[in-house]
């Protein structure tokens, strides 16, 4: 019954990360509150279970010429050794200590994020509103 | 049959039209607010800040990525959003070998979870064609403001 719910829980990681809203935000949380996994163990799944999915999705993306190279290799060359750096990092916290830090990370970022899309929503409205008026004119 | 097919390769061709036109437009919109040196320099602070997400959350830096990419970069939101999971794959693959030989991955869970992302990720490339990106995102955002709450509720 267990396996259902972890390939669930991969489903609906899996669908938000495709389309590029960050998977792991979502994959993380439904892990460790919904299924007790241990928050290092978690962070090693959505890692880990991230790479094939992102190779198949690349294909994909590359297909629709949906990709922009010379962007991408400027911003992995500078996170790549912040990246490592931090993940060596991680074995000398303990997995409740992450969490707690993982919580306040989701919560602000939610807000932040929430804030930034609903500004864009209302900027975008107004301008479809500015035009209907001058097309009236 | 065959005009059909030729109608479906005119559409594509204005839709791609389409899309360099909104590019150039911003290009030209954001290149006034930011000088090239300072966008560099950003992009190489965020893009640091990203890999640390990557490393000690084990995700999450996706999501940064797309405002780089388009603010920074000007690119389109979709091809932002693209390019993010691409640029994301080589930041999970090095930390991801780190975890790994520290024994966190765990095959019995990992592994039924890992099919499942991959299974919900070519969902999810054929659904972001489809739905208005707003109405789900702010959603999502919902969510995650929901789950961090829970969390920080449950662990301290």
């Amino acid at each position: 019954m267990k396996l259902l719910w972890y390939i669930l829980a991969g489903i609906a990681g899996g669908i938000i990360g495709g389309m590029g809203m960050g998977g792991g935000t979502l994959l993380i949380p439904l892990l460790t509150l919904l299924l007790d996994i241990e928050q290092k163990h978690a962070q090693a799944i959505n890692l880990i279970a991230f790479i094939p999915m992102a190779v198949v999705v690349s294909i994909i993306n590359a297909k629709r010429k949906n990709l922009d190279y010379k962007s991408i290799l400027k911003v992995v060359v500078p996170a790549i050794p912040m990246s490592v750096g931090l993940s060596f990092a991680v074995g000398k916290i303990s997995s409740n200590v992450l969490s707690i830090i993982f919580a306040v990370f989701l919560t602000v970022l939610g807000i932040v994020m929430m804030i930034s899309t609903l500004y864009k929503c209302t900027l975008a409205y107004m301008c479809k509103c500015k035009e209907e008026y001058s097309y009236n004119d | 049959m065959k005009n059909q097919n030729d109608a479906e390769k005119v559409l594509k061709k204005i839709e791609n039209l389409k899309f360099k036109g909104n590019d150039d437009i911003e290009k030209h919109d954001k290149k006034k607010i930011l000088s090239k040196k300072t966008k560099f320099a950003l992009t190489i602070i965020l893009s640091a800040f990203v890999g640390a997400l990557n490393g000690l959350f084990g995700g999450g830096g996706g999501m940064l990525v797309v405002p780089i990419l388009t603010i920074l970069c000007n690119l389109s939101e979709q091809k932002a959003h693209s390019s993010a999971i691409l640029t994301i794959l080589p930041l999970s693959i090095t930390s991801g070998i780190v975890y790994l030989v520290r024994g966190d991955f765990v095959l019995s869970s990992g592994g039924w979870v890992s099919a499942g992302v991959i299974l919900g990720g070519i969902i999810g490339t054929f659904v972001m064609k489809k739905l208005s990106n707003n109405t789900l995102a702010v959603i999502f955002y919902g969510v995650m403001i929901f789950a961090g709450i829970s969390m920080l509720v449950t662990k301290l």
